[in-house]
């Protein structure tokens, strides 16, 4: 019967390592990622995931082993009467240390890629964040947020030119939200009360999930937007067609008080 | 009065003495192992509430909007049997607010702690008996307020058990964010001060009582952990107190601490403002940071001794566990940041606390290859509770490692707020915490109760615990891998995530399964309380104090005063024919005095 459990811990690594290999034959792994500094952020996830993966395989196989081998019903070695190694201790201290120091120096340069190099360029739009929606705003031709030629995408719409900096200014106009691309690695709690910029580089054409990922209340899940990368063209055609649009709704709205 | 008062109304007196008699035993007891034991059973019935929350939430993420069968329509009958989507908010926000204050926190602390602290540093008892009473009856306003705010309108609170503002701080911000929300602020006060009393009174505990030669590095490592766990509560506890306590005064003053002004939130003005939704987490995390390991440092110290115990051998590096764990303690406090690199905060100081949590790595690897360093070599018993301690490493390897990808800032951005961090926390907290908690019942319930609980029940417990558990969360990180959302009460209408669905189901079966293995542990104690083969005082043949006394311990513990000569590892040592060496055994005749009474090495 010791066998048996033994063995079961040998599963841990074998079926820990197979359902890692096999979930994206399966079609489960990490979304297609479509940002330029995505592919970094994705690189360091597969080292780490190799680097934990081989300490976990060792430290697990090692734990089987030892299970294996000192199993009181088989083992007629006698117990190794010592209190600890100070040469291992020290060793299995200072060898993780560096290689704990040396995983976080190494991702520094990813992460202030991401969120601290800020662009210096006009804001692509602003994206409000409110109980359950998206509301997108664009600059009017005076390329400036918050003044009143502003152009209004239809909400949780929207688009933006691919192969272009990407640069959003994130608010919140109730609660904590998460602005979440998937396909490009962005994630981004909104907050009321500030303005957090956010930036990306699409890479390819198509239209994308934009995902609510901080609770917001009982419609959270239902917070959902699309991202639509196009081409600079059809960009500028479909904001223009936006401008088009608030006017017109503009020119009803102040009918409908002129009516009144 | 004394009982010999007899008298024309002595029936009266008896009877009503008699029921004096038996709350002061059993109820209001001063008795540290009485109140180890209320905390014990309060905390598992507990489990079994967060557990059916989880499964609830469990039913919504395998089969979005399906009537429950049976008991869904007995439930949300409104709903016509389904879990409508506020529902689902409240179940996950309770799961976790139940589990972590209600169950992992005080059966640490509160079971284990209490019953194990006076007796395994050789004491009759806590410093402050009536203060340890207190901690436990202080739970009570805590149970009744969180039991109570499910039935009141708009149901319990459904704003995360993270409680972030504004969502939390604004009555009628979302719908159960009503008297629900302020219940839950006020029961988690009230078992904030119960801690802290638990707190101080352990610290007192070990410093002051120990027995004649019980130095500190002679100490049993879950009297350390024990000791290390109560200072980190005494230092991060009135964080959070102070916390709710102004989280509380937003809801129904509008002090307006955590609320910038001006806005407006489901048609409900936020009232003055002028505050700042970060300060909360700060202050949530400095607290709920340190409280990982409040929640996990008394697993590891139980799980040292049993496999210790078990492999018959010394425990390898005990000084550098103590070290380690100590380390933990003070990095501890240095590390909440890494919950919050989302949250908008400065993001060159997520590379500090990028830093400092790469670090706090360090202590738990340095365990993990001790424990390792401990089977190595030994004779390994393959007993129920050591199985599960054999668990507990195996998975907190897998916890501590995935713990890695969350700490590195860059790989959070994708993986924060997915399944793999719920991956994550359930491989520490169920995986870990929960296996030593398993295997500490079956370690010390023959101390407990003077029965044995049945082996062989006890392995089919541990195997489809360990099997359906594996089932539930190992898959989770592949979930968490494709960018699975936490907290969704239906993900499956976003193209990204609407393939997720089959496996969510097979995680939903295994927890199920799971749910179900629980049954047996639970007719396991039932039964072995009161069939359970009588045991010795030391049918473990283990060397710490609480071994010598008889099982139960009567009032006052030790029917002999407890002289200690050694540390609690001296497995297999060649001084003596057994394989194992009471810390109260004098020794023989003879031999080196002076290498007996040293520590450690
Ligand atoms: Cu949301
Ligand atoms: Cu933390």
């Amino acid at each position: 019967m010791n066998r048996f459990w033994t063995i079961l811990f040998l599963l841990v690594p074998i079926l820990g390592v197979a359902t890692f290999a096999l979930a994206p034959v399966y079609g489960h792994w990490l979304p297609d990622d479509f940002s330029e500094r995505g592919v970094n952020i994705d690189r360091l996830y597969y080292f780490i995931l190799y680097l934990t993966g081989a300490v976990f395989v060792v430290t697990e196989v090692v734990m089987f082993w030892f299970m294996w081998k000192y199993d009181a019903t088989k083992t007629d070695e006698p117990t190794k009467f010592t209190h600890g190694s100070h040469k291992l201790e020290i060793i299995w201290t200072i060898v993780p240390a560096a290689t704990l120091l040396f995983i976080a120096l190494y991702q520094m340069n990813a992460w202030a890629d991401a969120k601290i190099d800020k662009p210096d360029m006009v804001p692509t739009c602003k994206v409000v964040a409110r109980q359950f929606e998206w509301r997108i705003q664009y600059p009017g031709p005076d390329n400036e947020l918050d003044t009143p030629d502003d152009i209004y995408a239809p909400p949780n719409e929207m688009h933006v030119p691919v192969n272009e900096e990407i640069l959003i200014h994130l608010e919140s106009d109730d609660v904590l939200h998460s602005f979440f691309l998937p396909n490009f690695r962005v994630k981004q709690d909104a907050v009321p009360g500030s303005m957090i910029p956010v930036w990306f580089r699409a890479t390819e054409e198509n239209e994308y999930d934009l995902v609510c990922a901080e609770l917001c209340g009982w419609g959270h899940y239902k917070m959902k937007g699309r991202l639509t990368v196009e081409s600079r063209e059809e960009f500028d055609a479909w904001l223009a067609d936006q401008a088009r649009d608030n006017m017109a709704t503009q020119e009803t709205v102040s009918q409908d008080s002129e009516d009144q | 009065m004394s009982a010999t008062a007899v008298g024309a109304h002595g029936h009266a007196d008896s009877q009503s003495m008699s029921i004096g008699k038996f709350l002061s035993t059993y109820v209001f007891s001063l008795d540290h192992k009485v109140i180890g034991i209320q905390f014990l059973f309060s905390t598992l019935l507990w489990f079994v509430v967060g557990g059916l929350l989880a499964l609830g939430v469990r039913w919504q993420l395998a089969w979005p909007w399906e009537d429950m069968p049976v008991i869904g329509s007995m439930l949300y009958s409104a709903e016509g049997g389904q879990i409508a989507p506020e529902f689902y908010t409240m179940l996950f926000t309770m799961h976790a607010s139940v589990m972590i204050f209600f169950v992992i926190i005080p059966i640490l602390a509160g079971a284990f702690g209490n019953f194990l602290i006076p007796l395994m540093i050789g004491a009759d008892d806590m410093a402050f008996p009536v203060l340890n009473m207190l901690s436990y009856w202080f739970m009570w306003p805590a149970f009744i307020l969180m039991t109570l705010s499910f039935f009141v309108e708009g149901g319990a609170s459904a704003a995360g058990w993270t409680s972030y503002p504004p969502l939390s701080a604004i009555a009628g911000a979302a719908p159960a964010s009503n008297a629900g929300q302020s219940l839950w602020l006020l029961a988690l006060i009230f078992v904030g001060i119960s801690s802290m009393m638990g707190s101080v009174n352990y610290m007192t505990t070990i410093i002051q009582m120990r027995a004649p030669g019980m130095t500190m590095f002679r100490m049993p490592m879950t009297i350390w952990a024990m000791f290390i766990t109560a200072i980190l509560q005494a230092f991060a506890l009135p964080v959070l107190t102070a916390a709710l306590f102004m989280q509380y005064l937003d809801r129904e003053f509008g002090t307006g601490f955590f609320v910038p002004s001006g806005y407006v939130v489901n048609n409900e003005s936020v009232g003055a403002g002028g505050g700042q939704p970060l300060l909360w987490q700060h202050l949530f995390w400095f607290y709920s940071h340190p409280a990982v390991y409040i929640m996990i440092l008394p697993a590891m110290g139980m799980v040292s001794d049993m496999i210790a115990t078990f492999s018959r051998k010394p425990l390898f590096g005990y000084k550098p566990m103590v070290y380690s764990i100590s380390g933990i303690a003070g990095l501890g406090f240095i590390v909440w940041g890494h919950h919050m690199f989302m949250s908008g905060m400065n993001p060159a100081l997520g590379m500090t606390f990028m830093l400092s949590t790469m670090m706090i790595a360090l202590p738990s690897a340095i365990k993990t290859f001790n424990w390792l360093g401990t089977i190595w070599g030994g004779k390994i018993h393959f007993t129920t509770p050591m199985l599960f301690s054999l668990a507990f490493v195996s998975m907190f390897i897998i916890g501590g490692l995935s713990g890695i990808f969350m700490a590195a800032t860059p790989i959070d951005i994708f993986i924060h707020d997915t399944y793999f961090i719920v991956a994550h926390i359930h491989y520490v907290l169920f995986g870990g915490t929960a296996m030593a908690v398993f295997g500490g019942v079956y370690f010390w319930f023959p101390k407990m109760f003077g029965r044995m609980m049945n082996e062989a029940w006890g392995k089919v417990h541990f195997f489809l615990s360990f099997v359906f558990f594996n089932g539930t969360f190992f898959a989770m990180h592949i979930l968490g891998a494709g960018g699975f959302p936490r907290r969704l009460a239906d993900p499956y209408h976003y193209e990204t995530f609407k393939h997720m669905q089959p496996l969510n189901q097979f995680i939903t079966i295994c927890a199920i399964g799971m749910g179900l293995s629980q049954l047996i542990f639970a007719g396991n104690i039932i039964y072995s309380l009161f069939w359970g083969p009588k045991c010795g005082r030391n049918p473990w043949k283990s060397n710490t104090l609480e071994w010598t006394t008889p099982s139960p311990p009567g009032h006052g513990n030790f029917d002999f005063q407890p002289i200690v000569y050694r540390g609690p590892y001296e497995y297999a040592s060649p001084e003596v024919e057994e394989d194992y060496y009471l810390q109260t055994q004098p020794p023989p005749e003879g031999a080196d005095a002076e290498q007996s009474t040293e520590d450690g090495h």
